[in-house]
């Protein structure tokens, strides 16, 4: 019997199993090019992300912001859990999340992260939770994405100085990103323009990878497409990532 | 200088600094020491108010550092700081914390931490250094070997005999054989001897300040178990939720002893942020602590003390806009990460005014009120920020032009494009900072963006007309996104 009411409640129960943002709202990044790729059109609450940048201090400094950016665009408190003692607070202000709201948990080590995490994560109405690790294990990404599927609250666990080959090991985050820093549009003056990253979803949990080249975080934390790829059609850019 | 009579006459109990330079100890006669001064102020010793002022003292210390205390009169504490360290962020930090405000009293004092009490007791009456001693875990025994035998706290007769018999130091009565001093000392002297050795435990029976929110357990068997511990930790936090809640307060800190069937007490500490008298958070917060607990052979009885409690004031309308609106508990689980993972992890950043970069930034706790201070949002800074700035090989076309290249951490990294400069002048009012930095330095900070793309925070030191300013090298301090 292939009815389209039993199809959607097939898909509904299976995505209950899964755990994909059935039941928890989505954080849209506001660039429809982004969203459409995304199931639910936006980062899922209630379930974890990875985010990594490079062994450049750069593109980990671009991950930082591109994450300040999705939590500017929440209410309520962040628990950002550190190894490193290098996050400097003016800069998230600068994209759009206050200081105010951010609360760092200094946990020393990649374990001590970890827990913190999960601990943050059992309790709900938190605008978000962000861990900083080296290396995490697929067992653990497991806790943290039952932890947050059950408060609701999107989990970041943000991979540093992670090296591009790295991230073959599994995990069970729903979608797992990759930024780094692109040249930015040269202004022809001795000035820096808008900052620009390559934004890649090397993972998604009911969705295929894709790359993008954005422009950094405004004030509120909006990214942006660079102004001369607005209008270029969708196909062209279908056509770059399968290149 | 006091007195106390004994057996007649009356002898010197206590002296102070000056009869103790004329040459007059406790234990003469008062006739004695008139010898030495005439002129000598003696007062009534009074042994019953020096104790009451010893048991302020140790109640006072028990409220600021460590659940176990027990005064050990006539002029000593006992102390257990085991897991006490966390609040003070060391060890070290708690004893100069300890020194320094017991100091502020007009007491003059000796503190000395040892894995046994003898040793600690030994140690601090016997090795007069000024300051608090800590001997390593492990290293008592050679620490008490060279201290003379009265380190032991034996009775006078018998230091005086063993003297007599050529016994000066501890360690020739830890090498002797034992049979025949036994036979002559009985075992009090190899009782003494083990303890401060640590082959014979010597518990130390905490004192509690009366009238406090209190509640105790004891049990018919004693129990091992952490599940049995969480268990009862949950009654007795609802027996002291119920107390605090008929005085209209929260606790701030609580105690828990674990009463040993050898003796011995255990306890753990735990703080809040916010008053609180929720049982159902206090008792998560002990039993998270659970596992730093020896249960030996069992515990016979339990006793949860809350020496700190504040005010916890029910506002209007709480229980109905906690219904409504479900914000997060954020006072729990900063309580749970704290203990945890220690106070001073846990904290949110302010804006300070510092000209320089690594001093705009002050950290706050983490739950204290946003008092509104400003973020600058005008100027770009990087969102990580190296603790040091970090030297770098540049080329850069002078006076003020943006580099060209420069080598960091052994690789080369192209620019394409720059901004700056954006000068810092240095805090002429303070001293250090980075190599070879004075208080006038000048700092010029430059945006670059290399051929990846990547956009770092370079600064050169110094305004190149004056030497004083810096020496023109080069740094990096940052990565913007």
């Amino acid at each position: 019997m292939r009815h389209p009411a039993v199809l959607a409640d097939l898909r509904a129960k299976i995505a209950r199993i899964d755990g994909v943002c059935a039941r928890h709202e989505v954080l849209p990044f506001g660039v429809d090019a982004v969203d459409s790729r995304l199931p639910g059109g936006g980062i899922a609450t209630g379930a974890l992300h990875e985010i990594a940048g490079s062994p450049e201090l750069a593109d980990d400094a671009s991950a930082t912001i591109f994450l300040a950016g999705i939590l500017a665009r929440t209410e309520g408190p962040v628990f950002w859990c550190l190894r490193w003692h290098d996050l400097f607070a003016p800069a998230l202000h600068l994209a759009g999340l206050h200081p105010d709201r951010v609360i760092h948990v200094e946990a020393g080590s990649d374990t001590n992260v970890l827990l913190a995490m999960e601990e943050c994560l059992r309790h709900p109405g938190l605008a978000g939770v962000v861990g900083e690790v080296s290396k995490y294990s697929c067992v653990a990404s497991k806790r943290l994405q039952l932890a947050a599927e059950t408060s609701g609250v999107p989990a970041f666990v943000f991979r540093r100085t992670s090296k591009a080959d790295q991230a073959a090991e599994g995990t069970a985050a729903v979608t797992r990103w990759r930024i780094t820093a692109s040249p930015s549009e040269d202004l022809g003056i001795p000035s820096l323009g808008r900052p620009r990253w390559r934004v890649a979803l090397e993972r998604v949990r009911g969705g295929n990878p894709h790359f993008w080249i954005l422009e950094g975080c405004d004030a509120t934390g909006r990214i942006a497409l660079p102004a001369a790829l607005v209008d270029r059609p969708a196909a062209q850019e279908d056509r770059q990532a399968a290149a | 200088m006091t007195a106390i009579p004994d057996h007649g006459r009356r002898i010197v109990a206590a002296v102070d600094a000056d009869a103790r330079a004329l040459g007059i100890r406790p234990g003469m006669t008062i006739t004695k020491a008139r010898a030495f001064a005439p002129e000598l102020d003696v007062v009534d010793a009074e042994p019953e108010v020096d104790f009451e002022g010893l048991r302020r003292l140790a109640l006072w210390v028990g409220a600021r550092y460590s659940p176990v205390v027990a005064p050990d009169p006539p002029d000593g504490l006992w102390l257990d700081v085991t897991g006490c360290a966390a609040l003070f962020s060391s060890e070290r930090a708690l004893l100069k914390d300890l020194h320094r405000r017991t100091g502020a009293f007009g007491l003059s004092l000796q503190i000395a931490v040892a894995d046994t009490a003898g040793c600690a007791h030994a140690v601090a009456r016997y090795v007069p250094a000024g300051r608090p001693v800590t001997i390593e875990p492990g290293a008592h025994r050679k620490a008490i070997a060279l201290l003379p035998i009265r380190a032991l706290r034996l009775p006078p007769a018998d230091v005086e005999a063993l003297r007599k018999l050529g016994f000066e130091r501890v360690e020739q009565l830890t090498g002797a054989p034992r049979g025949p001093l036994a036979k002559r000392f009985g075992r009090e002297l190899h009782r003494r001897l083990d303890q401060a050795l640590g082959t014979l435990p010597e518990p130390i029976e905490p004192i509690f300040p009366e009238q406090l929110p209190r509640a105790r357990r004891g049990f018919m068997e004693p129990i091992a178990t952490a599940e049995a511990f969480a268990q009862v930790i949950g009654d007795l936090a609802h027996d002291i939720a119920g107390q605090l809640g008929r005085l209209g307060k929260g606790a701030r800190r609580l105690d828990c002893y674990f009463h040993r069937v050898d003796g011995q007490v255990q306890a753990i500490r735990v703080g809040t942020a916010a008053p609180s008298r929720d049982p159902k958070h206090l008792a998560k917060l002990l039993t998270a602590k659970i596992e730093t607990i020896d249960p030996g052979l069992g515990i016979e009885a339990m006793t949860l003390v809350a020496p700190l409690i504040e005010v916890q004031a029910l506002r209007q309308g709480e229980s109905l806009e906690s219904l409504t609106r479900r914000g997060p508990d954020l006072p729990a689980l900063v309580d749970t990460l704290a203990n945890r993972f220690g106070q001073r992890s846990l904290h949110r950043t302010v804006p300070r005014p510092g000209a320089m970069p690594e001093r705009s930034v002050a950290i706050t706790p983490a739950l204290r009120q946003a008092d509104g201070a400003a973020w600058s949002d005008e100027l770009p800074r990087p969102s990580r920020m190296l603790a040091r700035p970090e030297p770098v090989d540049v080329i850069a076309l002078l006076p003020d032009d943006a580099p060209r290249l420069f080598v960091w951490r052994g690789k080369r990294y192209r620019v394409t494009q720059g901004d700056g400069p954006e000068r810092l002048q240095g805090e002429w009012w303070r001293d250090g900072g980075i190599e070879g930095e004075t208080p006038l330095s000048v700092r010029d900070y430059y945006q670059v963006e290399t051929e990846a793309g990547g956009r770092y925070w370079l600064f050169r030191l110094g305004d190149g007309v004056h030497a004083a300013t810096g020496s023109m090298r080069w740094f990096i301090h940052g990565a913007f996104a």
